[in-house]
């Protein structure tokens, strides 16, 4: 099969023989019959009766496993709230299975990000195929690479030394044909369930704000389980999705139009970025990151508009890998139909108004998981959705911008003034709230539990009162720049430490966060500008949405009622979130 | 009772366990699973599996005796054994496990004990039958018992 595509085992050559696989259920008499069935496939097969402890696992073993076997009904953790983190932090790809086949429970396992759905009991031939799932994840993973360093290297030669603040964005043909390889590819890879809400999908183009926003939900929840777009078909057995882990980002985000897809391209990417920047940065200066996250985070507190982006910028050099502030930042062409380009397509909007391009991917109307789970609208119970609920008491954090409100407009996510004055150059123009510097959210496995959690709380959250809810995860996350886990071998973190990020930055963060909050108004199709509105104004980032408007834009589909009910989805028994320590986002994340 | 007396023995034993809907397909295939690294797979696992049921009817006696009923509580449990029985391939038990959960859902606390006194009896009944099926295949040699080749 591929080269080696991150496979840390030297497997490679009898590929799928060998593949590393962690099987967790709380019933030992299956895990008994897996683990027999398994060996037989010739896998290696690691066995865990408790969901904690194959979290455990899984942390200490960065790299460790190819891919998660995982029962949903477990009495220590449901299993998809371990779906969740498993693809937050690990991004692995994660298998659900139960002896229940309900439709809304297999929906569920999907919305979480499961990339497929066994019934028990299982037959040995659907465990002979797993394999595929840790494959296509890695042509994912690759294809993404492409895109990312293509963009990169369009970036490095216009960002230079420049200030963050803007964002570059791609000329129109680099990405253009990028876009096109990876529209074509992914076409055929997406595993895109049908939109049934939207059959336009804007490209999301990652401007500098949105990046950075990105940047701070990573950082603060690691990863989000990927929410996925409303399935329609029946749900009988298996159910296949690529992809896990952006759903909370997305989620934290906030960001109305962006799908999971985007997100996870995106951060794919943006991993790959990373571990690719961290070794351009051991020659660099190692100091500098620092104190540019700081620069940026001032300059974007106030000003949304004028700097965006480019905030991100500090993230110098130093800190490669996050600067996803000019340079990083990809332009996403827009390519409505493919999840992929949509994906994979990073824009670096220039922060600087003349220069902004910021593309609002509005990714297909499909109701992205996140938008209906998060939204509030719980598609399936909400248990291991965020818990709002939960976070509402553990979680107060201050925003600044709190209060946004969130127009429920189907469509256009009006920015508010700040962001009006940036040109949009016929595109929506989706800024991202200074991007405080990104912060390598690189948790470690332990400490991103809680971050996890809050972070999905709060993106949750914050996607039903359309709350920026970055701005809390991302000031953990910010705090805790260097944790993290990373993987063995994962460059990116140490480059991060490094980079210095300033964690700290979480003031800059609030201020930005202001500016970021895009709001997260549910898919709108991001056509037109987004608007969002807020309310700035000391917030209290309850969680449960005491502050919150709602946001009225979300589609009245999608998010009904703001699930405060999230709450659930956060129970892990992970503690309360504490703001001073943001869950550091797996570095597997950011681990190509 | 010669050898090949017994293996016929064996044979047909299984077979009626299967005719009379006892058991299912997913007992083969822990058959098809027992091999020389683990010749005596599948009385491991069955065993295993009345370890495990033995707790969980437990808990769920208690839960029955509770008043109010917890029907969440009940429905957990009772997902969790039937999840157990169709480990080993437990039909007629799985089948009652799913009525037990139906009547949970429906909040029925009559059906739902009716049905567990069911799911008692058949859980006994498919407990003895192999527990002499395996003495059976003991007797006719490793080679007879539910063993296939692979």
């Amino acid at each position: 099969m591929m080269e080696n595509n991150g496979f840390s085992s030297p497997r490679n050559d009898s590929f799928p023989a060998g593949l590393r696989v962690l099987v967790v259920d709380d019933d030992p008499t299956w895990l008994k019959i897996l683990e027999k069935m398994l060996k037989k496939c010739s896998y290696e097969v690691t066995t865990c009766g408790l969901a904690r402890d194959a979290l455990n696992l899984l942390r200490e073993r960065k790299g460790g496993y190819d891919i998660v076997i995982s029962d949903v009904y477990m009495p220590d953790m449901d299993g998809f709230k371990l779906l969740e983190l498993v693809g937050l932090e690990m991004d692995l790809p994660v298998i659900m299975m139960s002896v229940d086949g309900e439709t809304s429970r297999v929906m569920k396992g999907v919305q979480h990000g499961a990339c497929d759905y066994l019934l028990k009991p299982i037959r040995m031939k659907e465990l002979r195929n797993i394999w595929q799932h840790v494959f296509r994840k890695k042509i994912h993973e690759v294809r993404d690479i492409e895109i990312l360093e293509g963009n990169e290297s369009f970036q490095m030669t216009r960002n230079g030394s420049d200030q963050y603040e803007d964002g570059h964005v791609l000329c129109g043909e680099d990405l253009t044909s990028i876009n096109k390889r990876k529209h074509f590819e992914s076409k055929h890879d997406e595993k895109d369930t049908g939109d049934s809400i939207s059959t336009k999908k804007a490209r999301v183009v990652w401007s500098v704000d949105l990046h950075q926003k990105f940047v701070k939900a990573v950082n603060q929840i690691g990863f989000d389980t990927t929410s996925l777009p409303s399935f329609d078909g029946a749900m009988t057995g298996s159910v296949c999705l690529a992809e896990v882990g952006p759903k909370k980002i997305l989620d934290m985000m906030n960001v109305p139009w962006l799908t999971r897809e985007n997100v996870a391209s995106h951060l794919q990417k943006y991993r790959l970025y990373l571990s690719r920047l961290q070794k351009e940065n051991d020659f660099k200066n190692p100091a500098g990151g620092i104190k540019q996250s700081d620069s940026p985070l001032r300059d974007s507190a106030g000003s949304f508009g004028s700097q965006n982006s480019i905030n991100l910028q500090h993230n110098d050099v130093s800190n490669g890998s996050y600067i996803f502030s000019g340079s990083s930042l990809v332009v996403h062409n827009g390519d409505p139909r493919s999840h992929d380009s949509d994906r994979k397509r990073l824009v670096s909007t220039p922060v600087e108004e003349p220069k902004r391009t910021l593309t609002v991917n509005v990714p297909n109307p499909r109701i992205p998981r996140s938008s209906q789970m998060e939204f509030g609208q719980p598609l399936a119970p909400p248990q291991s959705e965020v818990d709002f609920g939960a976070l509402d008491s553990t979680f107060p954090t201050k925003y600044p911008w709190c209060g946004i409100q969130l127009k429920k407009e189907h469509n256009p996510l009006h920015l508010n003034d700040e962001f009006s004055h940036l040109p949009l150059p016929g595109q929506k123009q989706l800024t991202q709230a200074d991007y405080p510097q990104p912060a390598p959210a690189i948790s470690s496995a332990p400490s991103s539990t809680p971050s996890h959690n809050e972070y999905r709380s709060n993106v949750n959250h914050a996607r039903s009162t359309a709350i920026a809810v970055d701005s809390s995860p991302i000031q953990t996350k910010t705090d805790v720049a260097n944790h993290q886990a990373v993987e063995p071998n994962s460059k990116s973190t140490p480059s991060l430490e490094n980079q210095g990020f300033n964690m700290n930055s979480i003031t800059e963060f609030e201020s930005s966060r202001k500016n970021i909050n895009l709001g997260m108004l549910p898919f709108t199709t991001l056509e037109e500008d987004l608007q969002v509105c807020w309310v700035p104004g000391d917030c209290y980032m309850n969680l449960g949405l005491q502050n919150i408007e709602v946001l009225e834009y979300f589609d009245p589909g999608l998010i009904t009622d703001v699930p405060v009910n999230l709450n659930d989805g956060l129970r892990f028994d992970y503690e309360f979130y504490d703001p001073t320590e943001y869950s550091l986002i797996d570095q597997s994340l950011f681990i190509a | 009772m010669d050898r090949n007396q017994l293996r016929r023995q064996v044979a047909l034993t299984k077979q009626s366990l299967f005719d009379q809907g006892l058991l299912d397909e997913q007992f083969i295939q822990l058959e098809d699973l027992q091999d020389d690294a683990n010749p005596n797979f599948v009385e491991e696992v069955v065993s295993l599996h009345y370890r495990d049921s033995a707790r969980l009817i437990s808990n769920i006696e208690k839960a029955l005796e509770k008043n109010p009923l917890d029907f969440k509580m009940l429905d957990g449990y009772m997902h969790q054994f039937k999840g157990s029985s169709s480990s080993i391939g437990a039909k007629k038990v799985k089948a009652e496990c799913t009525l037990f959960r139906e009547y949970c859902k429906a909040g029925n606390g009559e059906g739902s004990m009716r049905t567990f006194q069911q799911i008692k009896k058949e859980y006994a009944t498919l407990k003895r039958k192999l527990e002499t099926y395996f003495q059976l295949a003991k007797q006719a040699g490793p080679a007879d018992t539910a063993c296939r080749p692979k």
